[in-house]
Parts: structure tokens; sequence; C-alpha cells
């Protein structure tokens, strides 16, 4: 009989973190994929609209990445077969499961992010007051869809894994996390002082906290069939 | 009666509450005049929906330890009675928005914050409705409601406190009970609001009960 030593939790979220970050080197259909939808999306808004005003572009900027990050991490337990997810099952907890979707869902949405950032303020450009600041809330943005959508994710793959259900059960759970970023980065476009975004800040941060907190109570009984 | 007195005690508040509302003495204030009496009506209704909601959850939490159908029935049937007082809640705050802000949606942040809470729960039902099996169908649903829920406090409380908002209570406004709720409008609103908890509870029991029957009879 053979007996496996437990790996610790934080031992196995690094195991199931470097086997995404495989999987997904392996076939780069999800990484490509997003990269052509998010500078396909940017030219679309480019060439109709032209010129805007900051605010509209600062929205716009959210919008494409809203509808990237639905698709990237929608896909992210719709890939699991049966077979695979009982595997994991037995012998990882369920806890290092959605830490290590989470953690690499953020890293997923960090490039993609970043790539859009690049490629918007490039073609469209846009001047901007205080661009760490922009950075920063775009930082704040990837975390927090990948907070948020992760979690969605999961249940909406229980449900039957249908593109539609993952958009309705996330833009509702989204919004409140979209109004105070959108509100963050044109803060930041204008230059405003930063103590001025600092309540902001620290919702966004709390909010996140508690949707992490939630997602790795439930995650447990969710995982469970 | 021993176990119906708050059923009765609703009837009598929720009457009390609509006569007193509508008859007794208001305080005259600039701009607001009688529309200050939508207090008796507008916020019990968001009171009840907020109290509803938090026993779904309450419940949802409950089926994910007991696996017990009947919670998971309750919790169901407090969001189907909640989305009710929320809308009573959404349309009585248009009507009184359209005579003293001029405009029945006006882009105000609570507004906006109640709507998206009603598209919550909205897609807490669709997802209950796209799933077949029982027991997923409420394990599912219950994690969802669960999630949700602390998405919709900062939606409801959080969120319009950090923006300028003309409702009352929010965004450095003064709320009803610093100046507008004197005396004489506590004796109709604390018993409105009582009144309206207790009713919804009523119809969430009614409705309840009526889905269980329904339960028993199909199988």
């Amino acid at each position: 009989m053979i007996t496996f030593a437990p790996m610790s939790l934080l031992a196995q979220i690094k195991t199931l973190l470097i086997k995404e970050v495989t999987l997904e080197w392996r076939s780069k259909y999800a990484l490509n994929g997003m990269l052509v939808y998010v500078i396909g999306t940017v030219f679309i808004c480019y060439l109709s609209f032209r010129q805007v005003n900051p605010a509209i572009w600062n929205a716009l900027f959210w919008i494409i990445m809203l509808f990237a990050s639905v698709n990237a991490i929608a896909k992210s337990f719709m890939q699991e077969t049966k077979g695979r997810q009982l595997y994991f099952y037995t012998v990882a907890s369920p806890i290092a499961i959605i830490l290590s979707k989470i953690i690499y869902n953020f890293l997923l949405m960090l490039v993609l992010s970043s790539t859009a950032l690049i490629i918007y303020t490039v073609i469209f450009s846009n001047p901007i007051g205080d661009m760490l600041l922009y950075i920063l809330s775009v930082i704040l943005g990837a975390l927090s869809f990948a907070t948020a959508f992760t979690m969605i994710s999961a249940i909406a793959s229980k449900a039957g894994n249908n593109a539609t259900l993952m958009a309705i059960l996330s833009f509702p759970v989204i919004i409140p996390l979209l109004i105070l970023i959108i509100k963050l980065s044109k803060n930041a476009m204008d230059g405003l002082d930063r103590s001025v975004s600092a309540d902001e800040l620290i919702a966004i941060l709390s909010v996140n906290s508690i949707v992490i907190a939630i997602s790795l109570l439930l995650f447990p009984y969710l995982w469970r069939e | 009666m021993k176990n119906n007195w708050w059923k009765a005690l609703a009837i009598v508040l929720v009457f009390y509450s609509i006569v007193g509302g509508l008859l007794f003495y208001v305080p005259a204030k600039p701009i607001l005049n009688e529309t200050i009496r939508n207090l008796y009506f507008h916020v019990p209704m968001w009171f009840s929906m907020i109290i509803l909601f938090l026993i779904s959850v309450i419940n949802s939490i409950k089926y994910l330890r007991s696996n017990n159908e009947n919670h998971d029935l309750k919790a169901v049937e407090n969001v189907n009675v909640g989305m009710i007082f929320g809308v009573l809640g959404l349309l009585t705050g248009m009507i009184w928005a359209k005579y003293t802000w001029g405009e029945a949606w006006s882009n105000d942040p609570k507004q906006n914050g109640a709507a998206i809470a009603m598209l919550i729960y909205a897609a807490y039902i669709l997802l209950r409705n796209s799933i077949d099996e029982e027991q997923k169908r409420a394990r599912i649903s219950a994690i969802y409601n669960i999630f949700a829920f602390p998405i919709m406090i900062v939606l409801l409380f959080i969120l319009p406190r950090m923006t300028d908002s003309l409702h009352p209570g929010n965004g450095g406004n003064p709320g009803f009970n610093a100046y507008d709720l004197d005396a004489s409008m506590r004796y109709v609103f604390y018993p409105a609001c009582i009144g309206w908890i207790l009713f919804s509870v009523w119809m969430v029991q009614l409705r309840y009960r009526i889905r269980k029957i329904n339960n028993l009879t199909t199988n």
C-alpha cells in the first residue's frame, strides 16, 4: 500500500499553480485567444470613436477589460474533466484548489490587462495625469476580476457550464467593485492628489478580502459532489 | 390564537400605519411638504426586504450544514417575497423622487444600488431554474445566495455613503431621524416598520407551506 505524505497547504497551492501555468503554456489557447480578443476590441473602439473625452475613454477601457476577463475566467473550471476533478479531490484540499485558481487568474488578468493598457494607451492615446496610480488601479482591477469571477465560474461550471449563466451571475456581483475601480482610475487620469483616492483604495481592498474569505468558506461545499 | 397573535398584530399595525400615515399630523417642510408621508410606506419596504434576505441567507447556511430540504425552500421563498418588497420599495421611492428630486430616476447611487441588488437576486432565481436536480440546485443556489449577500450589503449601505447622493441619510444629507422624524412621526413610523416586517414574514410562511404541499402532492 502506498501512502502519500500529506503536503502542506502552501506546497499544494504551489504545485497546483505550476500545473495551471504549465497547462496554459503548453496550449497557449486561452492566453493567445484573449490577447487577440483584447487587441481586436481596442481597435474596434478606436476606429468607431477616434476621439473621446477622458471619462468615456476610461469607461471604455474597463468595459473592454470586463468582457475580456469574463471570457478568460469562465474557462478556468470548464477545462477540468470529471475524472480530473475527482483526482484533485482526492489529492488536494479544496482551499488549495480555489486559492491556486484565484492566484492563477490574477496572474492571467495581470498579463491581459497590462497588454491591453499598453495597446490602448499607444493606439488610443489620452493624457493620464498620474500614470503610477492608473497602473495601480489596473492591478487592483485584475485582482478584483480574479477574486469575484473565479468563484462565479466555479458555480457556473457546476450549473451546466453555459456562458450566458456566467455573465448573468457575474455582472451584478462585479458592479460594486467596478464602480470603485472606475472612480479610482478616473481620479488617476485627472491627476488628483493621491489622498483623495484613499477611500476607494481601502474599499476595493476590503471588498476583495471579503470576496476571498467567502470563496474559501464556500468552495469546499461547492466542490463536494 | 397562541401562535397567531403576531399575524393579528401585523394586520392591526399595517392598517394603523396606512390610516395614521395618511391622516396624522406631519411637520411641514420645504420641498418635502406632504411627500414626507412616503417615509411610512417606502422605508418599511426596504426594512422588510433586508430582513427577508437576511433570513434567506441564514437558511442557506443552515442548508449547507444540514442538507435539509426545508431550509432550501425557506431560502427561496424569502428571496421571492423579498423581491416583491424590493420592487415596491423601488416604486415608492421613484414616485417620491418624481415629486422631490424632479425625476423618477436621477442616477442616484442609492437607486442604482437598489436596482443592481434586484439584478443579483434575479440571477439567483435564474440560477435555480437552470438546474434540474433538486439537491444540486439547492446546494449551488445556497452557495450563490451566501456569496452575493455581502456584496449586496456593500452596494446598498457602503457605496452610497462614499459618494454624493440625494437620498436622505447619504452623501452628507441628514437622514429623516436627524430632524424630520420628530416625536409625532415616530408614533406611525415604528409601528409601520414592525407591521410590514411581520406581514412579509407571514407571506413567506404561507408561500413556504404552499410549496411544501405542492412537493407532497407531486411526489
